[in-house]
């Protein structure tokens, strides 16, 4: 039974899956349930490994559960996946066009595949063509062409079909910030021009609080909060102060001063890490002069110190207890 | 069935249209031959001289098993495009949509048939151009380019089954390192059947490569015995529904997997 318009397009309840046996065995979900409204952007955040990419790998049908059920544009994936198929569209995190194509074609190829006439299928590869700017490269091999074009082709291959419900597995993943830029607008006009329910996955924070209405934060397998950006960053209230020390001090100073600040009225969820001190705050500017005179006092100098709204990033710290950097094993990722 | 067949259509011309844009690769297949034919056939011309070999040409003699063996090297490489399209996102894009799964294997072997009708044609103009006479004229040739496109089905299957199960290229050059050219060598591709070592012709009887050499020498000749024929071919036929058959179950493996 297809969803309404103001329906759930996606519902998770209680996916669990292992990969491998025995002493290898990897639990990738440990009951991950979420459910996603029709027709927003959500985010499933987490570090490198967290199961993002499971959980998608199941609601796309790609692989089946071992525990619990999923419902994509009212088909359970697992009882009716062919129905699932016609539905969803999926962008997988690896290139999945041909390059030795040129992108007409490969949209082209893919409309027949969900059954659009031949010339059905040129027409929508022109129309998507034009609305992903790619129309000067239509006639040229994917495979030539810039990183940024080839995850707009690919993003472009799983709209072919119009389906209700779009996958996008860590999309900017590898892209230069101008591509990335690029893509967020188009993901940003999917929802709000087309009415599409797009599920996101990405382990930057910033790309999450961009792009997504709605996100959950998945860690090791499980869902460790749930809400919008904004709810989730009030939730935490008051601002987050951050301090970096200066590169000579050694650990005893950075001692000091987390403790000289934790003493301070008002401030909690003090951490340092390398050389910087964060802390929480009720409110920033107020609790600001007792900060710096604790640290004055700690004998502790600091090189630099900004306060902000707290972030997904603090979000994700209290949530998951430990800094997000530190949980995401590839290098350079943090934003 | 007609999504079935919509689909296979789709995939095989893709396949073609990437061969056509890389000729060269089609090029490479045919270097191994045209050694086989104008180096080898030169260096042992001599062989047909032996008693009892029982023809006038060797190079005569040694084209149709060159087609055959063409046709099973390259068929061994056929797996590559499951390999390169499981690495990219390719394999698991067409699994999300609702391509039918049978077409994704015999979408790769229609395309190993016709890649290997073009083949063996241009071996059999090399061939001509050389010195041979088919004796069988057009029909003992088409006859040849069934057998062999059945043969080039049982290998490309056998690699897209071993592509899909292990997903590593190493596992192809396993193929046409170790399975090949010994199979080659344990038929009458070379070496008259008469004269075969009494071993390699006991193993040569079920050898796909040697009922496919056999097959084709014999729609050649003048006066064909089509019994001969039709029964290697029908031999050939029933092994790639097999091995077809278990390239399918290897792509339900490599979905369970993933």
């Amino acid at each position: 039974m297809p969803t309404t318009r103001s329906g759930t397009a996606i519902e998770a309840v209680n996916l669990g899956k292992t990969y491998g046996r025995g002493e290898k065995a990897v639990r990738a979900l440990n009951g991950v349930s979420f459910a996603v409204p029709t027709g927003v952007v959500f985010g499933l955040l987490g570090p490198n490994g967290a199961g993002k990419s499971t959980a998608v790998r199941i609601l796309s049908t790609l692989s089946k559960p071992d525990s619990g059920t999923a419902t994509v544009a009212g088909f359970d994936v697992r009882r009716d996946p062919a129905r699932a198929r016609r539905a969803i569209g999926y962008v997988s995190q690896k290139p999945a066009f041909d390059p030795m194509a040129t992108g007409r074609e490969n949209l082209v190829l893919s409309g027949r595949v969900y059954g659009l006439s031949r010339r059905d299928a040129r027409e929508r590869a022109r129309e998507l063509l034009t609305r992903f700017g790619l129309g000067d490269a239509a006639d040229r091999l994917a495979g030539k062409w810039s990183g940024g074009m080839q995850r707009k082709l690919d993003v472009a291959m799983g709209l072919v079909h119009r389906p209700r419900v779009l996958f996008l597995d860590e999309p900017t993943t590898g892209l230069d910030p101008e591509a990335r830029a690029g893509l967020w607008a188009e993901i940003d006009r999917l929802a709000a021009d087309d009415g599409l329910t797009v599920l996101l996955t990405t382990h930057y924070l910033e790309e999450a609080d961009r792009l997504a209405a709605r996100l959950v934060i998945v860690d090791a397998g499980r869902v460790v909060a749930e809400g919008s950006p904004e709810q989730l960053k009030n939730e935490l209230h008051g601002d987050s102060v951050q301090v970096e020390l200066a590169a000579g001090d050694a650990g005893d100073a950075r001692h000091r001063a987390r403790h000289a600040v934790g003493a301070v009225p008002g401030v909690a969820d003090v951490t340092v890490d390398g050389g910087v001190l964060r802390a929480r705050v009720g409110n920033g500017a107020a609790a600001l002069p007792g900060v710096l005179a604790a640290l004055d006092a700690a004998g502790v100098v600091p090189t630099a110190i900004t306060m902000a709204r707290p972030s997904l990033d603090d979000v994700y710290l209290r949530h998951a207890g430990r800094a997000f950097r530190e949980a995401d094993r590839t290098e350079g990722v943090l934003v | 069935m007609t999504t079935f067949a919509t689909h296979t259509g789709l995939l095989t011309l893709r396949s073609l249209r990437t061969l056509s844009r890389q000729p060269a690769y089609l090029l490479f297949t045919l270097v191994q031959p045209m050694v086989w034919l104008l180096l080898f056939g030169q260096l042992f011309s001599k062989v047909a001289e032996l008693p009892g070999f029982g023809v006038d040409s060797y190079l005569e003699y040694l084209t149709p098993g060159v087609i055959v063996m063409t046709a099973m090297m390259s068929a061994g490489w056929s797996g590559t495009t499951f390999v390169d399209d499981a690495e990219r996102g390719v394999l698991d894009r067409n699994v999300t949509s609702p391509l039918s799964r049978g077409s994704l294997v015999t979408g790769s072997l229609v395309h190993q048939g016709i890649v290997t009708v073009i083949q063996s044609l241009i071996v059999f103009g090399v061939g001509l151009l050389a010195g041979a006479r088919y004796a069988g004229g057009v029909t003992g040739v088409l006859a040849v380019l069934v057998c062999t496109v059945l043969l080039a089905v049982v290998f490309a299957a056998l690699s897209d089954a071993l592509a899909l199960l292990t997903r590593q290229r190493e596992a192809l050059i396993g193929v046409s390192q170790f399975l090949t050219l010994p199979l080659a060598f344990l038929s009458s591709v070379m070496m008259a059947p008469a004269l075969l070592p009494g071993w390699v012709a006991d193993v040569a009887r079920f050898n796909p490569v040697d009922w496919a050499a056999v097959a084709s020498r014999e729609a050649l000749t003048a006066d064909p015995d089509w019994g001969v024929v039709a029964w290697r071919a029908g031999l050939l036929l029933a092994l790639a529904a097999l091995l077809g058959w278990l390239a399918t179950r290897a792509f339900r493996s490599y979905q369970r997997s993933i």
